[in-house]
């Protein structure tokens, strides 16, 4: 049974690209077939996070129109077996593309992968509704940020209308030194303005900078954001990891640095 | 910056929580924040005729967490109206 989960945000630069890349070789990383869709045509990225944007021949948009068979336009992961990439167009445009073809698509992935993961463009136009037709549950990526917040709230209100069963937020770039002096909202405030369960907090760490400079996707390694998105990708199975007490974030930090796996 | 003035400041996270919950409110039910206020001062209006009430503190929202027994997606207008005298003034 195949899960189709789409990562969106509203606004642009909050990370979709960056949780779409780390949750989905997290995933491959514990042995599911995973399949990343690239869904920005015109704007792609996620192979170059991925480190792989040497490697394409055919994308989305020559699948959709009928111009190779699907398994010409997967790319192969460097790192993991069981992972693949289907890139976006970069000459193309949105409408190149509709929420039908899209569905069609991803029920023939379905067949193949444990979990199809969506990297939504930013925005709520025609994007954005290709991204979360064939969808059955979706990350919503936010930033501490009034605006990030904002745009995530209206993303959750378009998700329920069209009748997300499970929609969890992802906290990106949370700041404990901000935090702490109370000029950051803390992972507590962003969930109780936005009421969607919770499903990773993501520190704000340089790694993810140098990370993606490398093409490496850093899920799983010893740094703050790779342990972070280890934690996303085991709660997205569906198991249950603690977070760290985000909700007393005020003082915690210093008492309880580095302790990500606390019972 | 004195420390008088270091200890009297809002904090940002403050801030920008009370920023965004006025602003998802009109998001949410697609009015402006200026509706919210005229719907407040008429609230205001009509309950001050049976009772003193506490304008300046009154608080009202639309919130998208329903009522138990209701259908969960169902918004709902809380209004929270502290009053100062119960007897008709």
């Amino acid at each position: 049974m195949s899960e189709v989960i789409v990562v969106t945000s509203g606004k642009g630069g909050v990370g979709k690209t960056t949780t779409s890349a780390n949750v989905g070789t997290g995933l491959a990383a514990m042995g599911k077939r995973v399949v990343l869709i690239d869904t920005d045509i015109g704007l792609r990225n996620l192979d170059v996070v991925m480190g792989l944007e040497n490697r394409i021949v055919y994308n989305l948009v020559d699948v959709v129109e009928n111009k190779c068979r699907i398994k010409q336009a997967l790319i192969k992961d460097k790192r993991h077996p069981s992972l693949y990439l289907m890139p976006s167009a970069q000459t193309k445009d949105k409408t190149a593309v509709n929420p039908e073809q899209m569905v069609r698509m991803i029920n023939q992935l379905r067949e193949q992968f444990d979990y199809i993961i969506l990297d939504c463009p930013a925005g709520i136009e025609q994007g954005f509704k290709n991204a979360i037709a064939g969808a059955d549950r979706a990350l919503v990526v936010t930033t501490p940020e009034v605006s990030a917040i904002r745009d995530a709230d209206r993303i959750i209100g378009l998700l329920e209308a069209n009748e997300f069963k499970q929609i969890d937020l992802i906290i990106n770039r949370l700041r404990y030194d901000m935090v702490k002096r109370g000029e950051m909202m803390s992972a507590a405030d962003v969930v109780d303005i936005l009421s969607i369960p919770l499903i990773g907090i993501v520190p704000d760490d340089e790694n993810v900078v140098i990370a993606t400079n490398q093409g490496e996707p850093l899920v799983g390694n010893n740094t703050l954001a790779g342990k972070a998105y280890q934690n996303i990708c085991y709660r997205v199975t569906g198991k249950e990891i603690p977070f760290i007490e985000f909700d007393k974030s005020v003082s915690f930090w210093t008492r309880v640095s580095g302790i990500f796996h606390k019972n | 910056m004195g420390i008088k003035h270091f200890f009297s400041r809002k904090k940002s996270r403050d801030i920008a929580k009370d920023r965004l919950k006025i602003l998802l409110i009109s998001d949410r039910v697609n009015c402006s924040p200026e509706m919210m206020e005229m719907i407040k001062t008429d609230i205001a209006k009509v309950i001050s005729k049976y009772m003193k009430i506490d304008t300046q503190s009154m608080e009202i929202q639309i919130s998208k967490t329903g009522i138990k027994g209701h259908d969960s997606k169902m918004p709902t207008l809380y209004a929270n109206i502290p009053i100062l005298d119960l007897h008709n003034k």
